[in-house]
């Protein structure tokens, strides 16, 4: 079990611990990478940014350890700050992200509105646990507190957990609905291990991070432990055909060598197929994929009915005892 | 490369499991340390409202009620504030006001789906049917009515009444809007596009009181002379016409069932003349500066001397025109048989309400931009238009019932109501919509301030075929009624 939970080591990871050069690029490319060949210039520049961030002290643990004090410095604020308008300059490098939200939130809203019956107007998600599993920024994580639910936002990149922390701590409707945690899916799992049904959660979005994961298994493994039965599992990701590889890897890397050589690792992105037989055999069954559809001249994107490149997936992990319940039923 | 030593791990959980204790601490020190900038018990005064309107006139109180009323905007903190007070009406005085609207079938249904409409209805309207605009230098007339005379074309309204009725329907808000009367605003702080590390990323509008408030998104509805749009710089398109509007209650020689909105273009400039009841009728009178100020000078006999020849004077046709207007619009009916509407004649005037004459100056004025980071501009504050086609009350509610349905869609995507995208749209959507009914105004003045022979002679034909084509005014009449 331990070893198992061992091998789910995202790129990212990697990056927190280590200095070396090749990491980073895997760590600079996380994220956005997967948004199609636009997006990559950005990679140089974040990768700026975390080289200016090397070695210095991680954020998010000053901020904890200093728990007990009353005072922050002002220049670690600072600098959480040049990342942050990273993250959340809706322009910026982060654009086509910022842009994804339209599809995504309200592919998560409508299919827990399906399954969870309860209105609430102004806040459609009230009373729901949702884990963003890879949030870094929080641009998923904020629009479903807004919704109204209670999101746990865990990246283990300590600097983005700062970021999104920082930015969040602005808006007052927020801060109690949203919190973060630096922290690998596998960890988290572990904590719950043992828990109530209660800790568990109603749905998980791993939105744009599947892509990125050493160790699939384990994270189906991990979400389905945590999800509540009936609980909803959101995936948004890149899939494996000829053409995403041709985007994303020889566009983006080889012709136009924005982002640099092995940003992109075509052998970990996934086909929908293999990723719902993934899924079922972990108990969480799929309920629907829709394909997404980059425009890079408009910067926004739309539904289409080809997953060849980019994809969204709504699973929902089935309860033990085989009753009719309405979870069941409701698939879209 | 994709497995990590078990120390690394171990360590991380160390941390983490730290992080997990103490992470909502954490974030109510990092919150404390951004708002370091003034005394910490300032923060829990310093409330941030999901909206702020500046101003409650018309239109800003209709966007009040309207995002007040929006399931989707349900439990946002969104504040009015007003400069002045609390304009409550409890009973309709009995004499009526000179600052009246023309509420387009739009506008009515905006009001309507806020609850204000039926307080209006209750207190003072009055719907016409028809409307006949003509020439003061020839024959030609256009009528404007719906469906023969079956649908309400548009209502005149006071606007004291429309103000009062939105005050009214606010108050019945009041878990959901805030309103704060005798409040003026004395400074705008604006937030950077990029935050920057000391800066509150919130709109901050310092009052006079010295209270300090902040907003995600701040609608300024701040008539024409906005501070908003002054001091966020942006700039406008706008000029004075030199002219100035008389505006007075008219008392009708007799009892009429006045449902026409008259208007007759005369060189000086157009009078209009709007019903209120069956006996009183609304002067707009737009003219030079000199000529509004004798008009405003004039003991009331004259007055009504010179409103009563201005709508039936003929000294200004010639019979040049007169002959080939009336050539053209035989041809024209050799054509189409349908034939417009016939000419009606438009009711005397016997008195003039005591004290109701009033002048002000005319302009017309356009924001080059309706929004900047976290500010929108809605009514007066991002457009002005000349009275004569009787838009400005609803080029403004146009703008509330757009801004409401994209804030409404925008928070039920969960999105931060100040970013930039919705509010773009928001101005696309406007400006396709204003920018062609203020040419179209301004066109209509320029065309008419002439008498010159050709410029008449153009008008004419142009004003007797577009009544002859009834398709032609529909569409006129579908878009100057949105």
């Amino acid at each position: 079990m331990l070893s198992q939970l061992g091998r789910l080591v995202s790129g990212r990871y990697h990056y927190k611990r280590s200095v070396s050069c090749g990491m980073f690029r895997e760590a600079a490319g996380r994220s956005w990478f997967s948004c199609g060949a636009l997006c990559k210039r950005r990679s140089q520049l974040q990768r700026n940014a975390c080289l200016e961030m090397k070695q210095r002290v991680v954020p998010c643990q000053i901020s904890s350890r200093s728990a007990s004090r009353t005072t922050v410095d002002h220049d670690e604020l600072k600098k959480f700050w040049s990342l942050a308008s990273k993250w959340w300059d809706e322009h910026g490098e982060f654009s086509a992200l910022h842009a994804l939200n339209d599809l995504r939130v309200s592919f998560i809203r409508d299919n827990l509105l399906n399954v969870h019956r309860a209105r609430h107007p102004g806040k459609p998600l009230l009373g729901l646990r949702i884990l963003d599993v890879g949030c870094g920024g929080g641009l998923l994580t904020e629009p479903l507190g807004r919704l109204g639910a209670n999101v746990l936002g865990i990246d283990p990149v300590e600097d983005s957990i700062g970021t999104a922390q920082l930015h969040a701590s602005h808006d007052p409707d927020l801060c109690d609905r949203i919190s973060y945690q630096a922290c690998t899916v596998e960890e988290l799992s572990a904590e719950v291990e043992g828990g109530e049904e209660e800790c568990r959660f109603d749905a998980i979005v791993a939105s744009e991070v599947v892509e990125h994961l050493a160790d699939l298994e384990t994270f189906a493994f991990c979400c389905s432990h945590m999800l509540k039965e009936g609980g909803s599992l959101f995936i948004t990701t890149i899939n494996k055909t000829n053409l995403s590889y041709a985007l994303g890897v020889v566009v983006a890397e080889q012709l136009l060598r924005i982002v640099p050589r092995g940003t992109h690792d075509w052998e970990k992105f996934i086909s929908p197929v293999e990723l719902e037989r993934l899924l079922e055999s972990n108990g969480v069954s799929v309920q629907s994929v829709k394909g997404m559809l980059y425009n890079p001249v408009s910067g926004a994107w739309s539904w289409t009915n080809s997953t060849a490149i980019n994809y969204a997936l709504h699973a929902v992990k089935q309860r033990v005892r085989p009753q009719q319940d309405r979870a069941e039923h409701s698939g879209p | 490369m994709h497995t990590l030593p078990k120390a690394t791990l171990a360590l991380n959980r160390l941390g983490r499991g730290f992080i997990t204790e103490k992470h909502v601490s954490a974030l109510k020190i990092i919150r404390r340390g951004l708002v370091h900038a003034e005394p910490e018990d300032d923060f829990s005064k310093n409330e941030v409202y999901d909206v702020i309107i500046s101003g409650g006139g018309m239109v800003g109180s209709a966007m009040a009620c309207s995002l007040g009323m929006d399931p989707n905007l349900m439990g946002k903190k969104i504040l009015l504030l007003e400069a002045g007070n609390k304009k409550v009406m409890d009973k309709v005085p009995e004499m009526y006001s000179t600052r009246v609207s023309s509420i387009s079938p739009g506008s009515a249904t905006l009001l309507s789906g806020i609850g204000a409409w039926e307080h209006i209805t209750k207190m003072r309207y009055k719907p016409y049917k028809r409307m006949q605009v003509w020439d003061a230098c020839s024959d030609a007339l256009i009528t404007f009515d719906k469906e023969n005379l079956l649908d309400e074309m548009a209502y005149i309204v006071e606007n004291d009444v429309a103000v009062a009725a939105l005050t009214k329907q606010l108050d019945s808000l009041s878990d959901n809007v805030r309103v704060k009367y005798r409040s003026r605003v004395v400074k705008y702080t604006w937030p950077m596009p990029h935050h920057a590390a000391d800066s509150v990323p919130w709109v901050q509008v310092t009052l006079a009181n010295g209270e300090t408030l902040q907003a995600k998104l701040l609608i300024g509805a701040d008539g024409p002379n906005s501070m908003v749009r002054q001091e966020l710089g942006i700039p406008t398109v706008k000029w004075n016409y030199d002219q100035s509007a008389v505006v007075a209650v008219l008392h009708l020689l007799e009892p009429t069932e006045n449902n026409v909105a008259w208007q007759r273009f005369l060189p000086t400039g157009p009078i209009a003349m709007l019903p209120l009841s069956d006996t009183l009728s609304s002067l707009v009178w737009s003219t030079s500066h000199q000529l509004a100020e004798e008009l405003l000078e004039m003991d009331e006999e004259r007055f009504v001397d010179a409103i009563n020849s201005a709508f039936w004077n003929n000294e200004n046709q010639s019979e040049l025109i007169d002959t080939a207007g009336s050539l053209f619009r035989g041809a024209l009916a050799a054509i189409m048989p349908s034939t417009g509407s016939p000419r009606q004649l438009p009711p005397s005037v016997a008195g003039v309400g005591p004290k109701s004459r009033v002048m002000f100056p005319l302009g017309m004025g356009h924001a080059s931009e309706y929004i900047r980071h976290r500010v929108a501009l809605i009514g007066d504050a991002a457009h002005r238009v000349h009275p004569l086609a009787g838009q400005g009350a609803n080029l403004g509610f146009g703008d509330v019932a757009c801004l409401t349905q994209l804030l409404s869609q925008a928070a039920f995507n969960g999105k931060d109501l100040g970013a930039i995208q919705h509010l773009l749209e928001y101005e696309t959507e406007r400006q396709r919509h204003n920018l062609p009914m203020m040419a179209a105004v301004d066109l209509m003045k320029r065309l008419y301030s002439t008498n010159s022979a050709p410029v008449v002679l153009l008008r004419t034909f142009g004003l007797q075929a577009t009544n002859m084509i009834p398709t032609l005014k529909e569409q006129i009449m579908a878009f100057a009624s949105k």
